[in-house]
Parts: structure tokens; C-alpha cells; sequence
């Protein structure tokens, strides 16, 4: 196996179990806010994918600098920092990247993921740990992201991926679907009241799988002891 | 100063002095004694707060250059969207003029308006401009206008409506904006000046009017804004 226990832990949980969304119900200000589209949501994950990162390691380096009285306020100004920081080399050596990703990139302050897994997670763990935790946390953001972005889309547009070249590139083209030709268009999903109503959506379908997945598991429990009767 | 070996030699035993009392200092353990103490506490929000402006005021400075100069490009890349390049072969960033706009409700109380210019002849201006009553505030703009008042092209440089509905007002995204290409306070009476639905010629979106009707508006003041200063303009 080329991850320990531990890794493949924090992995599932970023991922699925404790998702940031799913399993934490944070951040829901940036993700309404930007998953209009499938492609907003993905360029709005990857930029949280880099920055939480960075975070989280960043803040396990110092963590034995940090005194428990005053760590928010240290992980506040770190994390604006960051964000500032990855902000301005942007605007300045990818340029074109920034004018798609630039307001993603802001928008990223007030995800409150970002001081959640340096409080719960990187404050506690070792430097690797806390880099692959963030990496995880990001990629589950990420997924959660593209799953609304293209659910509120296909709904309200009839497409997905809409602009992904803008975004990707030109050899991403292929990703722009119309999956319901000549659609009349669904405002309400496009618009903040469409986002709550999918994420509903997407967290019962969660909940549901997660409870299929418990029967599963418990079922072969039982029929053992019935055996032993 | 002389530099000889025996100062080399105290000098590399300092800096071991140094890193010795440094690597003490930030052992775990040592830091665990430290951290709840009030002037530790104190010492390390300052420092944290140090490092973060430093690491900041550094970056801003030696990359303020570069952003100014990628903006620029910006710029040039969207002025030559709206004036064709048969028409200008002169530096746009550096012949300008500025007018004052406050009467025509465009955003700024002043607009600098770049001259496009072929063998010292005006042939074109073009400026930026806002419209700032988009559905979720500001649509900023930038319209090239030949010398005659005819629209040679209008952009939208930045803007905040819907996705996927008021944001067809970008030309990555449909044709809408090229309709004005040639159009002018002249060749359209004021009441055309307006989306189908208000009685104009110029066409709305499924499901969003007021991004297209605070454009054209927007666009129009940009037009009356031209004929008031025309004669300044094309002949400084």
C-alpha cells in the first residue's frame, strides 16, 4: 500500500466523510456565491485547493510558536496574508489566469474552511499531514464545487462547462456539453435561492448513500448472530 | 577592514553560538515553557504581524511595476479591440486628452480619451465609460467612435451579472455587443435607442433586460459624450 492508515484517513475524510461541506456545512458563502457554473465552481476550487494548502502548512510550521490564547488572530493574519500574497503574484506573473481566477481568489478570505482546518487540523499535525489534509480538504471543496456548479447549470442553462476554455484553455473545449438542446432555461437555479435548493439536493443524496452504505455493513452483523442462535 | 582567518574564525564561532541558542530555543519543549507567558504572546503576535507586512510591502513594491505594465497591455489589448489597426499607427497610452463627463452620468467626473492616430490625423477616439446601474452594479465599458460620431466598436472590460444570463453582454460569450458596430446618435432616432421590449431596435436576453437596457443607455451616453466635446476631440 503506498499510504499509511493515517493518510488514507485524512484522505477519505476531506474527500467524502468530513468534507468541508458535506461533513462540516462550512464555506457555504463562497459556494453559493460562485456556482453558477460548473466552470466558476472549478476555478473557485482549485484557487481554495492552493491557498488551503499552503495554509495548513504553513500554520503546522509555526505550531509550536503559537500560543493557544492568541492563535485566531494568527491564523487570520496568516491566512489574509496568503490570500494577499497569492493575489498579487497573480495579478503580476499570471496574468491572464488572474483576470479568469482574480475574483475567486478575494472571494477565498471568507471561507471560513480555511480557519476551521488550521484550528481542528494543522495546529495539531505534522507539517506533511496538515499539507496532505489540506490538499484533500481542497479536492473535496473542489469536487462538492463542480457537482453544484454543473447541477445548477444543466438546470438552469441546459449545459455544462460552459466557457471552460476561458478558464482551462482552448484544448478544454471539449468539456463545453449542451446536454439539453434548445432549453428554455430555469432562472431560479442560476440565482442564490437555486444554490440552496440543489445543495439540499446534493447533501440528501450524501445522507442517503452514507445510509446504505451503514445497512451494508450492518447487515452481515446481524445475520452472524442470528447463526449463533 | 582587514579580513584575515582569525576574525573569519570567530566570526563562523559566533554564528555556531547562534544557531545553537537558536535550534534551544525552538525546541517544542522550550517553546511549551514560553507560549503562556504575556510578553512571549505578545512578542509573537508583533512578529507574526511583522513578517506577514514585510512579506507583503515587499511583494507589492517589486511587483507594482510588472502589474502596471500587464494593466497597460490590458488596455492596449482592448483599445485596439474597438478601433480597427488600419486606422492608427501611433502610441494610444500616450496621446490623450482628458473631458470632463459629470453631466453625462457615466461613472467619473472626468474621461481620458485615447487618440488613435495615422500619420497625425485623428481618425478615432475611443474612452471607457460605466454604466453604473448594471443589475449588480457597474458595467465597465470601452467604446471606440470615429470622427464622425459612427461607433467602431464597444466592449465590456469587467462586470458583475448573472452567470449564465446578463453576462452574454461579453463578447466570449455572444454577438450582442458587436450590434453596435456603426451606429450613431445620427443614424438612430433617440427613441431606437433603446431594447425591443422598450421600443428600440437593439435586442434583449431571455431572462435578463435590465443588464442590455442599462447598457445601451450607458452606450448612448458615451455617444452624447463624444458630440459634446467632437469638435475639441478630432481637432486639438
Amino acid at each position: 500500500m503506498f499510504m499509511s492508515e493515517t493518510y488514507r484517513k485524512i484522505a477519505g475524510d476531506g474527500i467524502w466523510n468530513n468534507n468541508i461541506v458535506f461533513g462540516q456545512n462550512l464555506a457555504l458563502c463562497p459556494l453559493l456565491a460562485v456556482t453558477g457554473t460548473a466552470t466558476n465552481g472549478l476555478g473557485m476550487g482549485l484557487a481554495t485547493l492552493v491557498v488551503i494548502t499552503a495554509s495548513n502548512g504553513l500554520i503546522s510550521l509555526t505550531r509550536h510558536l503559537i500560543p493557544s490564547e492568541i492563535r485566531i488572530p494568527i491564523f487570520v493574519l496568516l491566512i489574509a496574508a496568503l490570500v494577499t500574497l497569492v493575489d498579487i503574484l497573480m495579478n503580476a506573473w499570471a496574468h491572464e489566469l488572474y483576470k479568469v481566477l482574480g475574483l475567486f481568489i478575494a472571494l477565498i478570505v471568507t471561507n471560513c474552511a480555511l480557519l476551521g482546518r488550521a484550528e481542528a487540523f494543522a495546529s495539531k499535525q505534522s507539517v506533511k499531514q496538515a499539507l496532505w489534509d489540506g490538499f484533500m480538504m481542497g479536492l473535496g471543496f473542489t469536487l462538492v464545487l463542480v457537482a453544484l456548479g454543473a447541477a445548477r447549470e444543466i438546470s438552469s442553462a441546459g449545459t455544462i462547462f460552459a466557457n471552460a476554455s476561458l478558464l482551462l484553455g482552448e484544448s478544454f473545449k471539449f468539456l463545453e456539453i449542451t446536454v439539453i438542446p434548445n432549453y428554455k432555461g430555469f432562472l431560479l437555479m442560476a440565482l442564490p435561492p437555486g444554490g440552496f435548493i440543489m445543495l439540499a439536493f446534493l447533501i440528501v443524496g450524501k445522507r442517503l448513500i452514507d445510509q446504505k452504505l451503514a445497512q451494508r455493513k450492518v447487515q452481515p452483523a446481524v445475520i452472524s448472530e442470528a447463526i449463533t442462535e | 577592514m582587514k579580513i584575515d582567518s582569525a576574525t573569519i574564525q570567530r566570526l563562523k564561532e559566533k554564528v555556531a553560538v547562534y544557531r545553537e541558542f537558536l535550534k534551544n530555543w525552538l525546541e517544542p519543549s522550550n517553546l511549551a515553557r514560553l507560549r503562556p507567558k504575556l510578553e512571549f504572546q505578545t512578542g509573537i503576535l508583533a512578529g507574526f504581524a511583522l513578517l506577514a507586512s514585510v512579506l507583503l510591502g515587499v511583494t507589492n513594491c517589486s511587483t507594482e511595476d510588472t502589474i502596471q505594465q500587464r494593466l497597460n497591455e490590458d488596455l492596449i489589448k482592448s483599445l485596439e479591440e474597438v478601433v480597427p489597426a488600419a486606422l492608427h499607427d501611433n502610441d494610444m497610452l500616450k496621446d490623450t486628452l482628458t473631458v470632463p463627463s459629470a453631466d453625462f452620468n457615466i461613472g467619473a467626473k472626468e474621461t481620458t480619451v485615447y487618440l488613435a492616430k495615422k500619420a497625425g490625423k485623428i481618425n478615432a477616439v475611443c474612452f471607457k465609460f460605466i454604466a453604473p446601474d448594471g443589475y449588480s452594479g457597474a458595467i465597465n465599458m470601452i467604446m471606440g467612435v470615429d470622427r464622425d460620431g459612427n461607433i467602431l466598436g464597444v466592449r465590456v472590460l469587467s462586470h458583475r451579472e448573472t452567470p449564465g444570463l446578463g453576462d452574454k453582454i461579453e463578447v466570449a460569450k455572444s454577438d450582442w455587443i458587436l450590434n453596435f458596430v456603426g451606429r450613431s446618435l445620427d443614424n438612430l432616432m433617440p427613441a431606437q435607442w433603446a431594447v425591443k421590449k422598450d421600443g428600440g431596435v437593439f435586442d434583449q436576453f431571455a431572462g435578463a433586460t435590465i443588464t442590455p437596457r442599462k447598457s445601451v443607455q450607458a452606450i448612448n451616453r458615451g455617444l452624447q459624450l463624444f458630440k459634446a466635446h467632437q469638435a475639441q476631440l478630432i481637432n486639438p
